[in-house]
């Protein structure tokens, strides 16, 4: 099975989705930490009244985290899904046939 | 008698009332849905959420930020962020190639017995580290509860003293009971024990938010203000601003910020350390497919992050609001607190207090923080109850059986009598660990650090590798456990550790081992997987990689529910009652 061009295909596509996912969520979350010790005058910039630049960017990794999670579900169950399905598929009409 | 405690105890009755009918409720729907339907994505959700918000989250992350503010938040921050990794590695490939316990993942490539005893070394040290955690924050809720209990028993617990260990009596006393109730109980914890747990979780933190943000009139900017105005005594730092838990620009390490380091380092070990929770992990073989498994990882992240931003509100308000010198158990008539009995895991409850008096008067006050000492109970007892649950079944199930009994039969009761001992040491262990390191008045959620560095250190690598990597074999695997596990404890027990008044030098600088021990965990799995395939080729390894791999991408020959024989399982929903 490992072999079919089918689940190349199926591996493809989830790791062209999830590995830049991973890096870009790491990348994102790490420079909170490294900002904040690096820029810290910077974060400590107040934007909006006494909200400063530091709680906007932990709160952005909330929406960072749900919106990438949303895409990732998107994609799983619109690409990776089908493809999953077809692998399955001609696994089974190879069990049939042998 | 006082009022609080009898309203707790009451909040308490019918909780335990609750959960004790959904267990029971439970037995005949788990059976069912394990059958081959499985338990829907949201309910796994809600459990998951159930599962992993303990009196870390809910009393640990509001403390630190009512004392030290902003960077109290960035356990929030990673708690969540770390559920990406979980969605995009961990989750389905788990699910589709697992059948009960994280070891079994692990045992279908390498050879069982020295990859199972290792996977319940690891199980079994983050389970009490977590366990610690929650012993911590339910000895505070016993302390401001019952404030003169610790000095009525104290004399009682003087043995412990001579033994070399010091017992702290609000933790022995609330930790015993609890142990005492998931070991009879059964360790009920099913996922409508956790539903049921998130969902008052949820309702209490909604509740508070909702009264803090009355208090400052839905005025986000005032609210702000005030948080701003609450100073740091030491640096003079207003609290939404980093840099007060560690201090940038204080002391430096190999050349580098100590603060620094410490954040980055308290930042691994929360992304990487929740993929590696055995009771977290459990979970995902309780649903009927991947796809379930995505949907219920969805869910706990609109959960949990829901959550985790109104820790925000809820530490910042318990600042302004009540004040970090006025948190402790036993406040002076004045309402002030000495310095050594600050106990930031009270934060919550007081601010349930302070809002309670403030909205609906001094009976109102009492009632609230009854009712949020109530609800951190109900979430702790059913945190221990799952993570009793993960150390019992690592060694019971992965040890004990496959293992030190491998070859023979075991009969059932043998196995419930092993996997109650288990749970009873590991209790005692974590009660032991919790009086002792000055934990006791230390923030729980910086105690559950603990267990997350050893998880991202010892679990994460050896799974990813399992899954992903096809030269992986056993000897990387059983060194990549014992390594991390050995290495987080280490550098923690010869480094300044969480306690308030930590060693002048110690020999290792950092509170946050993560850095260090989760780069020692990966290398260590990847050197001895070189070194036995110089020893001996891991045939069985290689071969079973390329099934592995098949059924973590596709789900073909994945098991279809959660019971080791789904054939002998009831197929429908209108099977009577079978309990027991």
């Amino acid at each position: 099975m490992e072999q079919t061009e089918e689940f190349k295909q199926l591996v493809r596509a989830r790791w062209r989705f999830v590995g830049p996912a991973t890096v870009f969520f790491l990348v994102y979350y790490f420079l909170l930490p490294v900002l904040n010790g690096t820029a810290t005058g910077f974060m400590r910039t107040n934007v909006i009244g006494n909200i400063n630049v530091a709680y906007l960017f932990a709160l952005s990794q909330f929406v960072m985290a749900w919106v990438l999670a949303g895409l990732y579900i998107r994609q799983a169950n619109h690409v990776f899904d089908p493809l999953a399905e077809r692998v399955r598929q001609l696994a089974r009409r190879r069990e049939i046939g042998s | 008698m006082n009022i609080t405690l009898t309203l707790f105890l009451f909040v308490v009755a019918i909780t335990l009332l609750i959960t004790g009918w959904a267990a029971r409720r439970s037995s005949t729907t788990i059976q069912f849905w394990a059958a081959g339907r499985g338990i829907r994505g949201w309910q796994n959700g809600l459990a998951i959420a159930g599962d992993y918000m303990s009196a870390a989250s809910f009393l640990g992350i509001a403390g630190l930020i009512a004392f030290n503010g902003y960077d109290g938040f960035m356990y929030s921050v990673g708690w969540l962020v770390a559920y990406l990794l979980v969605l995009f590695l961990v989750a389905e490939p788990m699910r589709n190639t697992g059948k009960f316990t994280m070891a079994d993942t692990l045992a279908y490539r390498m050879r069982a017995v020295p990859v199972r005893s290792a996977a319940a070394v690891a199980t079994i040290a983050v389970s009490a580290g977590y366990m610690m955690a929650q012993m911590v924050g339910a000895g505070s809720l016993v302390k401001i509860l019952i404030p003169t209990l610790d000095a009525t028993l104290k004399p009682y617990f003087a043995w412990s003293t001579s033994l070399g260990f010091k017992l702290d009596p609000s933790i022995a006393m609330v930790g015993v009971l609890m142990m005492i109730y998931v070991i009879a109980g059964g360790m009920v914890a099913t996922t409508w024990v956790q539903i049921v747990k998130a969902v008052m979780l949820m309702g209490g933190a909604i509740l508070l938010t909702l009264l803090v943000l009355i208090h400052f009139g839905f005025n986000i900017g005032s609210f702000f203000d005030h948080a701003a105005a609450v100073k740091d005594a030491k640096t003079q730092l207003p609290f939404t601003s980093p840099g007060i838990l560690y201090k940038y620009g204080e002391k430096s390490v190999w050349g580098v910020d100590k603060a620094l380091l410490e954040n980055i380092s308290l930042g691994m070990a929360l992304v990487l350390g929740t993929a590696g929770l055995p009771h977290i992990l459990m979970r995902f073989f309780t649903v009927p497919n991947a796809k379930a498994a995505r949907t219920s990882v969805a869910w706990a992240m609109g959960l949990i992050g829901s959550f985790y931003v109104m820790t925000s509100f809820l530490g910042f308000g318990a600042a302004s609001l009540v004040g970090k010198a006025h948190i402790c158990a036993k406040p002076d008539a004045a309402g002030k607190c000495a310095t050594a009995a600050l106990n930031n895991n009270l934060s919550m409850p007081l601010l349930a207090n302070t809002l309670g008096k403030e909205f609906f008067g001094t009976f109102g006050g009492e009632f609230l923080l009854a009712l949020i000492a109530a609800v951190a109970f109900a979430t702790i007892l059913a945190v221990v109850a799952g993570l009793t649950l993960a150390a019992a079944s690592a060694f019971s199930h992965d040890f004990y059986v496959n293992v030190i009994r491998a070859g023979h039969d075991v009969t059932e009761r043998e196995q419930v009598r092993v996997a109650r001992i288990t749970a009873a040491a590991v209790g005692i262990v974590s009660i032991i660990l919790a009086s002792g390191t000055g934990a006791t008045t230390n923030a729980a959620a910086l105690v559950a650090g603990l267990a997350f560095v050893i998880a991202a250190s010892a679990n994460l690598p050896v799974i990813l590798f399992t899954l992903f990597w096809k030269r992986f074999n056993t000897w990387g695997a059983v060194a990549g456990l014992l390594g991390g596990t050995l290495m987080a404890i280490w550098l923690y027990v010869i480094g300044p550790g969480f306690s308030v008044a930590p060693p002048k030098n110690p020999a290792f600088p950092l509170s946050n081992v993560g850095i260090v021990a989760i780069p020692f965990g990966f290398v260590c799995a990847v050197v001895f997987t070189w070194v036995g395939g110089l020893v001996k080729a891991d045939r069985l390894a290689e071969e079973r990689f390329h099934e592995i791999d098949v059924r973590a991408y596709t789900g073909l020959g994945a098991e279809p529910g959660t019971v080791e024989e789904p054939s002998v399982m009831p197929r429908t929903a209108t099977r009577p009652q079978t309990s027991g």
